[in-house]
């Protein structure tokens, strides 16, 4: 029994993971030929114009750019699956060297701003499903609305100013060098991700514990006499956390490019702080390599998503064979 | 000719305090407010009291006093001003930038939904392309092509943010093609056009309609943040996100430059935001904010 479901299981990632291909596939298309639109011709801008044709063509020759665009795609493919995604113009490094380094503080600045929304939003929302349409309620859904509103760069330098210069609690800018300093140095940046993540938290979740609220062992449960809070903390949001996996899934490109300004703002050497530099320099490889990236991270995301969701909730699975 | 127009007035005037008076407390207070920044920002000119460029330097970096409401930026400008002109800017690149991308996009979507097959095959296959970066930084790519400036933003915004609307009205078309009406429309032999745009799209683009408050709100902070990063509008044309960068250097003497033009971005962002759950309310539709 137990191992006809594993199967089934198995079955159902392999599928799931099956159908994420073309959607890679399409990303490296979109990625590729967008740098192909790029106007003018980089050689002659690089070099300001002070070049023959020959030499011009002898380069391009070089970098195999003369060949057919098909094959200079699937050139691309190639390296890049082998983890080689071009040079960068400007730091004359290998693209994924560059990425590698700034991948993990953009890891753990998205886990520690999951992390507060989490933390921030969850009694939030029981506070606020359980004060349904009272005052309270409306009360959070109001701050709710604010939070959403706000410009996650202008939360960042109002906390810089108020908590980092004016109390001097927590560090700025920069990343730190030991686990300690790295945890102090994500407060800041994870809290302000947070202020923006945790408002949608809030409202997916109290609007999935309001529909599990009417669900049958709910009503079960009240005709057993327990509290209300009893209810709600063991029969409603467990039952509810479930679809909120799927809200942060789903708002993981979101919450990436929340990231990124906030990576800006501290100066958090991360995935986006790097991208913006490179934007900056017209550095055409680091940016097609980072959307890259960005664009994988999104697609495994939701892969991991709805692996989870599914091991979780068999329900899933019966409807997904 | 008098008379004839009397009677219609009157019947439109209740028939408009009705539908007023049926609306939610939140979508009034929002509706109250947006007219009040639109407002402002259309009469700009006659309630600033400065122009937006106008520098004095006797008065730099002063805090906010009854001569500057706001306090008054490096060059000695005066920020009230500055952000009421800059009103005009964020609130007119919000408006084009969501609801163009809205239209094509939820046709786009209500086509997908009804025709299925191979249309739709290809119209998701590009809504799963596009969805998989995220938004911000397929924007930034975008721009990183085509250059910095308002004039590229629309263009990078049109090309990415109907997917959004496209899959919002694909869903509701999918669910609505397969009703009685929608059947009965095609016994009678209308044209495909006729069935789409007249009797399954108004059934279908409620949520859209919902959603487009809430991205209303995303461009505004989208178009600030790009321009905060650089990449948008350019000082010292006034807009908010590029106020707030140029106050960024000034944080530690004059806190004020910074923080009012982010209050105005929370400001109309509220009001859109209260709109959008009056109006999901008034629809029967769920307001997520985002999703």
């Amino acid at each position: 029994m137990l191992q006809r479901k594993v199967m089934i299981y198995l079955q159902y990632a392999i599928k799931r993971v099956l159908h994420s291909v073309p959607v890679i596939l399409g990303v490296t298309l979109f990625v590729f030929f967008g740098i192909q639109c790029v106007p003018g011709d980089p050689i002659r801008i690089m070099t300001r114009g002070r070049i023959t044709d020959a030499a011009v063509a002898g380069i391009y020759a070089h970098l195999g750019m003369n060949r057919p665009l098909p094959i200079q795609y699937f050139d691309f493919l190639r390296k890049a699956v082998a983890g080689n995604l071009g040079e960068s113009i400007i730091q004359h490094a290998p693209v994924t060297m560059l990425i590698g380094e700034k991948f993990w503080p953009s890891i753990w600045l998205l886990g520690t701003g999951t992390l507060f929304s989490a933390i921030l939003a969850i009694p939030l929302a029981l506070l606020s499903a359980y004060y349904r349409d009272r005052l309270i309620d409306h009360a959070i859904r109001l701050v709710s609305i604010f939070g959403f509103a706000m410009p996650s760069f202008w939360v960042g330098l109002l906390l810089i100013l108020s908590i980092g210069i004016y109390l001097g609690w927590l560090p700025i800018s920069g990343f730190g060098d030991d686990f300690i300093s790295h945890v102090r140095h994500l407060i800041l940046p994870g809290l302000t991700i947070s202020l923006f993540l945790a408002p949608i938290l809030v409202q997916s979740l109290r609007s999935s514990m309001l529909d599990v609220l009417t669900a049958d062992h709910v009503e079960v449960a009240r005709a057993k006499g327990l509290s209300e809070w009893h209810i709600l903390l063991r029969h409603v949001l467990p039952n509810a956390l479930i679809p909120t996996i799927t809200v942060l899934a789903v708002n993981i490109s979101w919450l990436l490019s929340g990231a990124v300004i906030v990576e800006y703002v501290f100066s958090l050497p991360g995935l986006g702080s790097l991208l913006i530099h490179s934007v900056g320099y017209r550095d055409y490889p680091l940016i097609q390599g980072l959307s890259l990236v960005f664009a994988i991270l999104v697609v495994a995301v939701n892969l991991l998503a709805d692996l989870s969701y599914m091991l979780v909730d068999p329900r899933v699975r019966k409807s997904n064979p | 000719m008098t008379v004839a127009c009397i009677p219609s007035a009157r019947i439109f005037s209740t028939s408009v305090s009705r539908e007023v008076g049926s609306w939610s407390t939140s979508l009034k207070i929002g509706c109250a407010l947006l007219l009040l920044i639109v407002v402002s920002a259309m009469f700009a000119p006659l309630i600033a009291g400065y122009g937006p460029d106008f520098q004095n330097f006797d008065a730099v970096l002063q805090r906010p006093t009854f001569s500057h409401l706001l306090g008054t930026d490096s060059l000695g400008r005066d920020i009230f001003s500055r952000v009421l002109f800059g009103a005009r800017l964020d609130l007119q690149i919000g408006f084009i930038a969501t609801y163009v991308p809205a239209i094509y996009g939820v046709l786009i979507g209500a086509l997908a939904g009804y025709k299925g097959g191979k249309v739709d095959t290809v119209v998701m296959g590009v809504l799963n392309i596009a969805m998989a970066f995220p938004f911000l930084v397929l924007i930034i790519g975008i721009l990183a092509i085509l250059g910095p400036g308002i004039q590229n933003i629309y263009i990078s915004v049109f090309l990415v943010a109907w997917t959004m609307y496209a899959r919002l009205a694909r869903a509701d078309m999918m669910v609505e093609r397969t009703k009685d009406y929608m059947t009965a429309a095609r016994v009678l032999g209308f044209p495909t056009r006729r069935i789409i745009l007249r009797h399954g799209l108004p059934n279908a683009i409620s949520s859209s309609i919902v959603f487009s408050t809430s991205d209303f709100v995303l461009n505004i902070l989208l178009v600030s943040g790009l321009s905060f990063l650089g990449l948008g509008v350019q000082p010292p044309t006034p807009e908010w996100g590029a106020m707030i960068a140029e106050g960024k250097d000034f944080l530690f003497q004059a806190w004020w430059i910074c923080t009012m033009p982010g209050l105005a971005v929370v400001l109309t962002g509220t009001a859109l935001s209260l709109i959008g759950d009056g109006l999901a309310q008034r629809l029967g539709e769920r307001h997520h904010g985002f999703v």
